[in-house]
């Protein structure tokens, strides 16, 4: 199997990596990383469930290669919740009970923390636009959007993107 | 499922992208943005040797102005299709038609020349290329070559590339101050392929182009239905409609029968009314 040397930064480490050119990146980071907080659904990017970040944005783990990922920096749910970036997020999931079996939940918050990033201003029908590439099979969604809209109300109100 | 094995180039000129075209032929596939080709190779609908990885390839990059066109680099992604104030002063329908295509993260990484080139006819972006009368700039090692929209799209999957050519940029002219548009597609969820959908653009009085998409195997445009409204404005809506029969001959899907996406294709059309006849 065609390998490839690749260097990438994954949750703020610096890595060099040998991969096969067929590895999904999600296989890696899961596989060869043992970061399995990326949860790995249908694998052709219809359920979310794999959604990381790659350079500041939020993109289908499924649907790129392990080896475009080199010269990249990778966040999964385990960088942005070591951090401390979503933390108001994760707060508020538990809050609004958001996820009941958490599957989808990695994908979803990096999803979320994308849209509370670009657009401080969503109503819940831009919320809803916005996860609507990411399934829950447990909680109806509407617990989800109340969570992300509760996030982006705090957010505002500190005054950060008023 | 995971992809089968294959080899991968990270091309960093187009003389490389044309050189390996030659040594492997069909079996060498251009890897773009990857939303619709990674999800081929992972359902094992396709088994290329090699993929041709086209991202670091400067000469595909960036939007540009002419004194009465935009030129789109194929790799220009949705995301910065959608965010572009030059896309959403002079080319309103494709930015119209962004939030519609698929979802934020599929949108960060496809590309327009990926969804062009790959030719799904459910997709929007091949109707607003034909409803937009598009130009496709094609490339091969020696020469450049120019395509209208209506001629690129052969069918489900099949478009005017030759073996050795690439999609290197498309031409959009720039909306005029009489220019009208409407976008609307019927989805059963917000960001999968429509069922149906319509992109239409009239760039100035008595010229109008309703592209239809997810009706056949490729971007059909309802040419009867277009000429009642240029005729008659609203008042050729029925008859309008009533030439959509003809206009597309849809044989339906897995989506829908033949009948019921003739019934939402009059539905998108009134729907667009409005925004494209001055009078409605």
């Amino acid at each position: 199997m065609e390998q490839h040397e690749i260097s990438v930064i994954v949750n703020g480490q610096k890595l060099r990596r040998r991969v096969s050119a067929r590895q999904h990146l999600i296989d890696f980071l899961r596989n060869e990383l043992s970061l399995t907080g990326s949860h790995l659904g249908c694998e052709h990017g219809v359920c979310g469930a794999c959604t990381i970040q790659v350079n500041g944005t939020a993109v289908r783990g499924c649907l790129m290669l392990a080896v475009q990922a080199d010269g990249a920096k990778v966040e999964t749910i385990e960088g942005l919740s070591d951090s401390g970036a979503i933390a108001d997020l994760q707060e508020a999931f538990h809050q609004y009970n958001a996820l009941q079996c958490g599957f989808c939940t990695p994908g979803m918050l990096a999803t979320a923390a994308e849209l509370v990033e670009l657009h401080p201003h969503a109503d819940r029908e831009e919320i809803r636009a916005h996860i609507s590439g990411n399934y829950c099979r447990c909680t109806g969604y509407h617990a989800i959007v109340d969570a992300i809209a509760f996030v982006l109300e705090t957010r505002r109100n500190k005054g950060g993107a008023a | 499922m995971k992809a089968p094995p294959f080899g991968y180039v990270k091309a960093r000129e187009l003389g490389q992208v044309f050189d390996l075209l030659e040594q492997h032929g069909d079996e060498a596939k251009i890897l773009a943005g990857g939303q619709s080709l990674i999800p081929s190779l992972n359902l094992r609908l396709s088994r290329p040797t090699l993929l041709i990885d086209i991202n670091a390839i400067a000469d595909l990059q960036g939007i540009r102005e002419t004194a009465d066109t935009v030129v789109v680099g194929a790799l220009t992604t949705h995301v910065a299709l959608e965010k572009s104030p030059i896309i959403s002063r002079h080319v309103q329908l494709l930015a119209a038609a962004m939030p519609h295509i698929a979802h934020p993260a599929i949108r960060n990484r496809g590309t327009i020349g990926g969804s062009l080139a790959f030719a799904d006819p459910a997709a929007e972006l091949p109707a607003c290329a034909t409803a937009l009368d598009a130009t496709f700039i094609l490339r091969n090692r020696d020469q450049e070559r120019r395509v209208k929209a209506s001629e690129f799209f052969h069918g489900l999957f099949e478009t005017d590339l030759k073996p050795g050519e690439i999609l290197a940029a498309i031409e959009f002219p720039k909306a005029t101050t009489s220019h009208r548009f409407a976008f609307s597609e019927l989805a059963r969820r917000h960001g999968d392929y429509a069922m149906i959908g319509l992109a239409a653009a009239s760039p100035q009085l008595g010229m109008l182009r309703l592209a239809y998409f997810g009706v056949a195997d490729r971007p059909v445009s309802a040419e009867r239905a277009a000429t009642h409204l240029i005729r008659d404005g609203a008042a050729g809506v029925e008859a309008a409609c009533a030439s959509l029969a003809d206009d597309l001959e849809s044989s339906g899907d897995l989506n829908a029968g033949p009948q019921t996406k003739l019934h939402l294709a009059a539905v998108l059309l009134r729907r667009a009314l409005p925004a494209l006849l001055p009078s409605a």
